[in-house]
């Protein structure tokens, strides 16, 4: 099973997703991020999934869990890098990722959280 | 359509009397197209359309009749692209089997011979016709791609913040083409505010609504804040009284409230120089 690396760059965890997301997968991210959070106490979670092409309504509630759970640890989390067609197909399927923040890249994601701490 | 032995004679028959048939064919199609187009062209075209005819007619030629569909098929096109109705069009056609009668009128032993070529007149004319549909709906369905293409522009208003002005009813179709240019400039430029302008939207009933807060949606999960502009009072009434409720999209009056809201998000402020 691929893993999903989480990149620590000062006060953010950096998770770029590059593989085509398999349950398993999605759900060994999740426990890995809960742990990084804990250990780090990180107050920011950036999520790029620029390279995705497909989702579906199970990694749509990936991203909105893992919102949840940021949360938790006092942390926020940034979608960024969604490509339009992946927009309308969430939109599509009345998914409106409630709960987390997105930004159109990875640099404006990291201004979104500067600017709150 | 199969071409019998006694149709020869009539060949032969149209053929001693090209001329009087042929004169009284464009004189009755010059009449149909009331000065659209002038006798000459009207002569050159069933000159054609006469020997092509006769080929047919005389049976010797197996391609005649794959020709005179192909020049019909052309004519009525290009009939079909002047506006032209497909009355109009087919008539020039079945002029041609005025034009005859009348000449065969005082000849009776000619019956037989006569209602073969009225059968492959007829044809003809429903070629003509079918051919005529098929170029009006290609027309049609450039016309509708332009208007489209036109009805969805995408315009910058300042850095960072674009703007759509939308004109007419948002179906579906156009909804889906808004969203993805829409998304596609939010890319390419970088920009995070987005304007919906809806001037231009007649009527905003449950189902435009449904499709303008779809847009804005899929804007905001590209990271891009909307604001909707433009609404007039008579559809600020219709949204109220169906119940449409924007949420928390800011909605403002004019497009110049809009920009100045965006340019305030982006902590920009205009002010006198």
């Amino acid at each position: 099973m691929e893993r999903v690396p989480i990149i620590k760059i000062g006060r953010t965890l950096f998770v770029s997703i590059q593989i085509d997301l398999q349950d398993e997968s999605v759900l060994r991210l999740q426990d890995d991020l809960a742990d990084e959070l804990a250990k780090t106490g990180a107050s920011g979670v950036i999520i790029d999934i620029t390279a995705v092409e497909i989702v579906d309504s199970f990694i749509g509630r990936m991203l909105t869990m893992i919102g949840s759970i940021s949360r938790l640890f006092d942390a926020e989390t940034v979608i960024v890098g969604m490509r339009p067609a992946v927009a309308i197909t969430l939109t599509e399927l009345g998914l409106s990722l409630r709960g987390v923040r997105t930004a159109l890249n990875a640099d404006k994601g990291l201004e979104m959280l500067n600017g709150r701490a | 359509m199969e071409v019998d032995s006694s149709q020869g004679r009539m060949a032969v028959y149209m053929r001693d009397h090209q001329e009087k048939v042929v004169g009284r064919w464009v004189e009755l199609v010059t009449a149909g197209v009331r000065g659209r187009i002038s006798a000459v062209e009207v002569r050159r075209a069933v000159e054609d359309l006469y020997s092509l005819v006769i080929r047919v007619m005389s049976g010797a030629d197996e391609q005649a009749l794959g020709e005179l569909r192909a020049a019909l098929a052309e004519l009525s096109r290009s009939r079909a692209r002047n506006g032209f109705t497909p009355t109009e069009t087919a008539l020039g056609v079945f002029a041609l089997k005025d034009a005859v009668y009348e000449l065969f009128a005082d000849a009776a032993d000619v019956v037989p011979e006569f209602l073969g070529f009225s059968r492959l007149i007829d044809d003809l004319g429903l070629h003509t016709f079918e051919t005529y549909a098929v170029a009006r709906e290609q027309i049609i369905a450039g016309q509708a791609m332009t208007m489209m293409e036109l009805s969805t522009p995408v315009v910058r208003l300042w850095q960072g913040i674009i703007a759509v002005p939308l004109v007419g009813t948002l179906d579906s179709a156009r909804t889906q083409l808004v969203m993805e240019k829409l998304l596609e400039t939010l890319v390419a430029t970088g920009a995070d505010h987005a304007v919906l302008d809806i001037t231009g939207v007649p009527t905003v009933d449950t189902e435009v609504a449904q499709h303008l807060l779809k847009t804005v949606n899929a804007a905001r999960l590209l990271g891009a804040d909307c604001t909707i502009c433009g609404i007039r009072p008579q559809v600020a009434q219709t949204i109220v009284s169906l119940g449409i409720e924007f949420g928390d999209i800011a909605t403002k009056a004019t497009l110049a409230d809009a920009l100045a809201h965006a340019l305030g998000r982006a902590g920009l402020k205009v002010g006198p120089a």
